[in-house]
């Protein structure tokens, strides 16, 4: 019998796991999962937590639910990769051997990474909502908040989920105006970053949105510490801004499993060929959405369009084929921005978020870099649509390809 | 793309001022480039540009932070405003790229 092995069974595992053991002869191809969780979390909805619009019902589900029948899944975790020996260790020396390895372990926040994040203020006035945890501490604040200062900050590139911040503060903007004291707080999005966001047409558009909603964007701030006394966050260049409550996208690092397992970079994401999705260490090693250092947005859509890529070159490599697909860093995000409407970009390694309609040139129904309430219903549905279809690997009617069609530069 | 006498030669440079092609770097260009951006080069400078330009792939502030030469502070010391920014366009690499 021949092993596929695949850590991980977040999105990216767990379409792998439905799409591979619908082609894969059972009685040739043992396929096992391991993660060290059993609950799936619907990550883009933690957004939505601090603002009441979910709870965390609406987020989380059994793993189990989406491991298709004939797929063997283990809760543990993993120790490390012995890619030299095809073997997996896992934690109580429980030993995998693998014929290939998929890599879908994912990119977490690390609030220890940063002096001072972790301390007295943590949950009681700063927070994250990349966490349950984090967001519906959050949400608890935020209910009796008189106002103040609202700081936004990104503390290290790359993060997760990069238009994240952007859509708190523009939900933020929505939910203290309904408050009636939105005249009593001050929004301030501090990033690392030249602008709103990195490539010039769409941090046009998304800065001229935040002017008009009063949020005041602080460019090129790159954390070095949090004055826990003072409530102040500090740069390296010695830049300080103050804040009542600080809402932060802690420093994103790959699994420490990567690190145990000498296979990472500086913060612990995997060396991968951006084209095949292959490690660039072992020949008979793929790395599926965020735990790969590949150069796009670390986001779901970006792990789904990856999947339709590493679905194709595993079966060339099963075959002893050359790898024939190659990733184009496809990424689709709808962008939350408040009062029911939306906007959406679309991208890929070489082409920035250009205006135009999608997925249907001249029709939509999305509008791209548009702020429209259609494009707001876009990410309503999805969450149906993930639970029901994407994460058990079903055909969605999108084009894995970024395609130009509908885009105007 | 723009034409541009840097120390004598004359370059292709971006829109923003960063080399074309690498190959034409010198370390008289990168003083050049330096004194543009207020920057007198000491050795600590090249130490980095020598990093940085034998790191280019995956460079980020916090792996320069790491290499042993400075830390990130340090960094922001010798090149102010955005030290990966300037130290790059200096290095005659391309600019860095934010994945985003």
């Amino acid at each position: 019998m021949k092993k596929i092995l695949i850590l991980g069974a977040g999105t990216g595992g767990t379409i792998m796991a439905n799409k591979l053991r619908k082609v894969l002869d059972r009685e040739e191809w043992d396929i096992t999962i391991v993660d060290k969780h059993k609950t799936h979390y619907y990550q883009p909805g933690f957004l939505f937590i601090p603002f009441g619009i979910y709870n965390k019902h609406d987020v989380i589900k059994p793993k189990a639910d989406f491991i298709p029948a004939g797929v063997n899944i283990i809760y543990s975790d993993v120790d490390k990769i012995v890619g030299e020996e095809n073997k997996v260790l896992l934690e109580g020396g429980k030993v995998l051997n693998y014929d290939f390895l998929i890599i879908a372990t994912g990119t977490r926040v690390d609030a220890s990474e940063t002096p001072g994040l972790k301390e007295e203020l943590w949950y009681k006035e700063i927070f994250d909502f990349y966490t349950v945890e984090g967001a519906v501490a959050l949400k608890e604040y935020f209910e009796t908040w008189q106002g103040g200062r609202l700081v936004m900050n990104i503390a290290e590139l790359p993060f997760k989920c990069p238009v994240a911040p952007l859509e708190f503060v523009f939900l933020a903007d929505e939910y203290f105006t309904k408050a009636g004291i939105r005249d009593k707080v001050d929004i301030i999005y501090v990033t690392p970053l030249p602008g709103a966001f990195t490539k010039p047409i769409a941090t046009k558009m998304l800065g001229e949105l935040l002017n008009e909603k009063n949020i005041t964007v602080v460019p090129d701030f790159y954390l070095e510490s949090v004055d826990n006394k003072e409530k102040k966050i500090k740069s390296y260049d010695g830049q300080e801004i103050p804040f009542d409550v600080l809402t932060i996208v802690p420093v994103n690092k790959g699994d420490d499993m990567i690190e145990r397992s000498g296979m990472g970079d500086d913060l612990n994401f995997v060396p991968t060929d951006k084209h095949t999705l292959r490690s660039e260490k072992f020949e008979n090693v793929f790395v599926l959405g965020d735990a790969s250092n590949i150069p796009t947005s670390k986001a779901g859509s970006v792990v789904h369009f990856a999947a339709e890529v590493l679905f194709e070159n595993l079966q060339c490599a099963i075959k002893g084929r050359e790898l024939r697909a190659k990733f184009d860093g496809h990424a689709n995000c709808y962008i939350e921005t408040g009062f029911g409407k939306g906007s959406l970009i679309d991208f890929n390694y070489t082409t920035e978020p250009l205006p135009g309609y999608y997925p249907l040139p001249g029709v939509g129904p999305f509008g791209l870099l548009k702020n429209t309430k259609f494009n707001h219903y876009g990410k309503v549905i999805f969450r149906w649509i993930y639970w029901h279809m994407l994460l058990k690997g079903k055909e969605l009617p999108v084009d894995n390809e970024m395609t130009m069609a509908g885009k105007k530069r | 793309m723009a034409q541009k006498t840097i120390a004598g030669v004359n370059l292709e440079v971006s829109d923003e001022g960063y080399l074309a092609d690498q190959t034409q770097w010198t370390e008289e260009i990168a003083k050049e480039i330096a004194k543009e951006e207020n920057i007198e080069l000491t050795e600590k400078h090249f130490e980095i540009i020598k990093f940085i330009r034998e790191n280019e792939s995956g460079l980020t502030i916090r792996k320069v932070g790491k290499s042993g030469i400075v830390d990130i502070k340090g960094f922001y010391d010798l090149f102010p405003g955005g030290p990966l920014k300037i130290s790059t366009k200096i290095a005659g690499i391309n600019k860095p790229s934010s994945c985003v």
